[in-house]
């Protein structure tokens, strides 16, 4: 079966150590995206489960084996690269036979699973094309073809859309989940983008600075962010975070109070989703409008809370015809969509 | 718009007088390799009472026969045999061994290899040339003068397409080896079903830079044939001419001349494209 | 650059690079030290044993009019040579990049040189200037000029060069145009929309840019006079008349394999082999700085 355990793996370059600790359990079929900003490790985890990054110490589990000493080929897992690695001189019908080519299949046997796989992705009519005789997309799926005729436990994938234009990635980023549904096999994807995060993973873990700021799934993450880092990096446009107190009780935003907050006090990150704000005339947030973006599907505004003058950006559904662009509108919102962080640790409280 | 760079506007004349310059240019250098080719195809009489004729005479079959059957001292055909396996050997060896090193050099961590790279640049910095006697007497002490050998071994001993291959090697991307390392590719596989196929139009190009480079040795042939049987045709032209007074066999010499150098033109420019790019890679 | 991908074991790599460190070792280090050995004695006229002389050798060669004279000799020849062939070749190299069209066949033919030995390039432009039957000399003597290359250094020293300068014209052409033509268009353009004629343009924003270029090819031209004219001056004046068409590496061969001097002629080479280095070097300076320009 394709179960993958990650147990506190760490990975050091020299004495500098880069990945800190991840553990989760995948279970089989799961579609698991890890998602964070350049540089904060989620290639080199990948990498790691791959076998092509040496594992410092913890444990990587495949199938209920441990693979930490094994080399990729003997991990039983499939990799899609970034710039999709096909070998330029082959065929797309020798790409995608080469690894059991490898392993030793017989012609037939190889004839009949490249066929099978090509028929997967519309491929057949390309399987004599050289790669450079055909468009980004269809070497994805080339690539993807390559893999999925290994039959392995895991697929990994390493930000393989984001060499494809905006309308080629969402098209593709559809299939690539419904592939993967259909063939029930473990993935792991790593991408840098949020909202391919949110669409195709069953869970997601969110890395800033080789930690996991939060393992879960999207709707949790969105809902419950425990980090700061978290609520800022999943959602567009990003969460608010305004600077607050806690006083007696009390959390202090300028006019908006909340009363028996049983919280120490102190200063504390508060948090509020453009979306979840809303014109109130009693509203407790006052805010100075600078700028209306009207994108048709719903309207963004941009501004300065009075008093404090920290930015705001507020989302409205639908279109909205604003009038006080330089003057002051309020705003309200729903309590239970206030996220509370602690100012130091960025915890969620 | 196909203006040439340094041309911005073209006027007739210009262009007649820069066409004019070239011709005139060409014509003087081809004018030795033609003149050879004329005194190759008349007597030796017309020769010999100069003006010789400009234009080609009518003994091409019967020149060219003496030259392959009879030669001077040996059938030149038998020395345009020495001089194909020379060439050959020498590409070939070359480029065998330069591929094998710039692989480990490359994709490998052992130990000495530091070392050993800086070892082969050295041998960068010596044509044959400046080792001719004590290489000699290696050779002599092996017991491989006048063979193959002989003429082929000291000859590959340079790093220059190590390091060629090695360049080329460092632009493969890195993601190509990884991919082959997870299909299941042990490395002397993914050497020769990738890296190889890969480095055709730089083997291809390198193939014409050393086939000329070993058919047109000199000194080297000159130093370790003493038997004319082993003479190679660009050394064996010398050999050709009578010592003393007596005179040369202009249109057999000249045949030969003619005969050796058109192996190694029919590989440039055969090749031109390729070994143009070989020679522009090859001095970064 | 490192890769980051590597193989791991060291026993395959070991092997593969076996067989360039043998023969390496064999046929270049190996003789490359005792041609370094050997110019540290003199041996004996009967070639039974050798006296050791440290550096007497060297000091006695510095001293030689003889070697003193070649060192003369194959500095003249190297500079003639390379201005001989680098100026023709940037000359052609200048029409061809204006003539775009038919650069293709021009540099088909101008290529042939190239492939003709250096030795066979002697004979033939010792034929041409041979006393007896030389169509050239012919002529010269018909306007009342007696050419006769066997007894008069200058004119000697004049075929050699121009027998050694015409198979190189070929290389440095092609280096020339492959440089003029990457030369961007843009530039060119926006000189001349300065006001920039031809010739100006050319002096001031296409020459500078080729530099690198012809600094790379004068390093290699005169490594080239250094040695690969060897086959030149050997069919032609075999160093003569009276050496004076003796080059460096010529002398390293006479005194060697004619003259049986092992202890000269490997001090001589050691004296090469350092000169010879120091080119290189500067060359690799130079190329590394080319490469990052």
């Amino acid at each position: 079966m394709g179960n993958v355990v990650l147990n506190c793996v760490k990975k050091s370059f020299g004495s500098t150590e880069v990945i800190h600790g991840i553990t989760i359990d995948i279970k089989d079929g799961e579609f698991i995206v890890i998602v964070g900003p350049s540089g904060c490790g989620k290639s080199t985890l990948l990498r790691m489960v791959a076998g092509l990054e040496v594992i410092s110490s913890g444990e990587v589990q495949i199938a209920g084996k441990v693979v930490n000493d094994k080399e990729p080929m003997d991990r039983n897992i499939a990799m899609v690269f970034q710039n999709y690695a096909l070998y330029p001189h082959m065929t797309v019908r020798q790409n995608m036979g080469y690894s059991l080519k490898l392993a030793g299949h017989s012609k037939s046997e190889i004839e009949r699973k490249v066929s099978a796989t090509a028929d997967l992705l519309q491929l057949s009519e390309l399987l004599e094309r050289k790669p450079r005789q055909l468009s980004g997309g269809q070497r994805q799926r080339v690539a993807m073809g390559r893999a999925i005729v290994r039959e392995p436990s895991v697929f990994l994938f390493d930000e393989p859309l984001s060499n494809l234009d905006a309308k080629l990635r969402v098209q593709m980023r559809l299939e690539i989940r419904q592939l993967q549904r259909q063939l029930g096999i473990t993935s792991l994807y790593v991408t840098h983008d949020q909202v391919e995060a949110m669409t195709m993973a069953d869970r997601m873990i969110v890395m800033n600075n080789g930690y996991a700021e939060q393992i879960g799934t999207p709707l949790e993450v969105y809902q419950k962010p425990e980090t700061l880092f978290a609520a800022q990096f999943i959602g567009s446009p990003a969460m608010n975070i305004f600077d607050a107190e806690v006083q007696n009780g009390n959390l202090i935003l300028n006019d908006l109070v909340l009363t028996d907050v049983s919280l120490p006090d102190g200063k504390v990150a508060l948090g509020i989703r453009p979306e979840h704000l809303f014109p109130s005339a009693s509203g407790p947030i006052k805010v100075s409008l600078n700028n209306a973006e009207p994108l048709g599907a719903n309207t963004l505004l941009y501004g300065n809370i009075n008093s404090s003058d920290e930015d705001i950006t507020i989302s409205m559904p639908g279109v909205h015809e604003i009038t006080e662009i330089g003057r002051n509108k309020s705003f309200g919102v729903e309590k239970e969509n206030i996220h509370l962080f602690c100012a130091s640790t960025g915890q969620r409280l | 718009m196909t203006l040439g760079n340094g041309m911005v506007q073209r006027t007739g004349s210009h262009l007649w007088l820069t066409h004019l310059f070239m011709i005139l240019g060409v014509l003087i250098i081809f004018f030795p390799i033609w003149l050879a080719f004329v005194a190759s195809t008349v007597t030796q009489p017309e020769i010999v009472s100069p003006p010789m004729p400009i234009l080609p005479g009518d003994q091409f079959i019967d020149n060219y026969k003496a030259a392959l059957f009879a030669g001077v001292n040996v059938p030149v055909a038998k020395m345009l045999f020495n001089s194909f396996v020379m060439a050959m050997g020498i590409a070939v060896g070359k480029i065998t061994i330069s591929l094998l090193s710039a692989f480990a050099i490359v994709y490998f961590r052992f130990p000495g290899r530091q070392v050993f790279f800086w070892l082969i640049f050295i041998t960068l910095m010596l044509p044959v040339e400046v080792r001719i006697v004590p290489t000699f007497e290696v050779i002599a002490s092996f017991g491989l003068l006048n063979s193959y050998s002989g003429l082929i071994l000291p000859l590959i001993a340079s790093a220059t397409a190590t390091f060629l291959f090695r360049q080329f090697f460092m632009t493969i991307p890195d993601e190509l080896a990884e991919a082959a390392r997870v299909d299941g590719a042990k490395p002397m596989r993914f050497f020769i079903d990738i890296l190889l196929p890969m480095s055709r139009t730089n083997i291809a190009a390198l193939f014409v830079i050393l086939f000329i480079y070993g058919w047109n040795q000199y000194l080297w042939p000159l130093l370790i044939t003493t038997d004319p049987e082993m003479n190679t045709i660009v050394m064996g032209i010398k050999q050709m001419f009578p010592s003393g007074d007596d005179v040369a066999e202009w249109p057999v010499i000249m045949a030969t001349s003619i005969l050796a150098m058109i192996p190694p033109v029919i590989v440039v420019i055969s090749m031109q494209k390729l070994f143009v790019r070989g020679l522009m890679d090859s001095e970064k | 650059m490192e890769k980051r991908v590597i193989f791991r074991g060291w026993l395959l790599p070991i092997c593969l690079v076996a067989p360039q460190l043998i023969i390496s070792i064999i046929f270049f280090f190996y003789p490359a030290a005792q041609a370094v050995w050997q110019s540290l004695f003199i041996p004996d006229p009967f070639g039974l044993s050798s006296q050791y002389v440290g550096l007497g050798n060297f000091e006695y060669l510095l001293g030689d009019k003889y070697y003193r004279a070649s060192f003369l000799t194959t500095a003249v020849f190297s500079v003639l040579v390379t201005f001989c062939s680098m100026i023709p070749a940037l000359l052609l190299a200048v029409c061809a990049d204006r003539l775009i069209k038919s650069s293709g066949i021009y540099s088909t033919l101008l290529i042939w040189p190239y492939a003709v030995a250096p030795a066979v390039a002697g004979v033939l432009w010792m034929f041409m200037f041979n006393t007896r039957v030389g169509i050239v000399s012919w002529y010269l003597g018909q306007l009342g000029y007696d050419w006769n290359h066997v007894l008069n250094d200058g004119e000697a020293m004049g075929l050699v060069v121009i027998a050694s300068a015409w198979g190189r014209i070929s290389y440095n052409f092609l280096f020339f145009f492959a440089a003029l033509q990457s030369v961007p268009k843009s530039l060119i353009e926006a000189s001349a929309i300065d006001g920039a004629h031809f010739w100006r343009r050319f002096f001031d924003i296409v020459l500078p840019l080729i530099t690198p270029t012809a600094f790379f090819l004068l390093v290699v031209n005169v490594v080239y006079s250094f040695f690969e004219t060897f086959g030149v001056i050997h069919t032609i004046t075999a160093g003569g008349p009276q050496q004076a068409t003796t080059i460096l590496v010529y002398k390293v061969f006479s005194d060697g394999f004619v003259g049986q001097d092992l202890g000269s002629s490997s001090a001589q080479s050691v004296i090469l082999l350092v000169v010879v280095g120091l080119l290189t070097v500067i060359q690799f300076k130079y190329v590394e700085k080319r490469v990052h320009y």
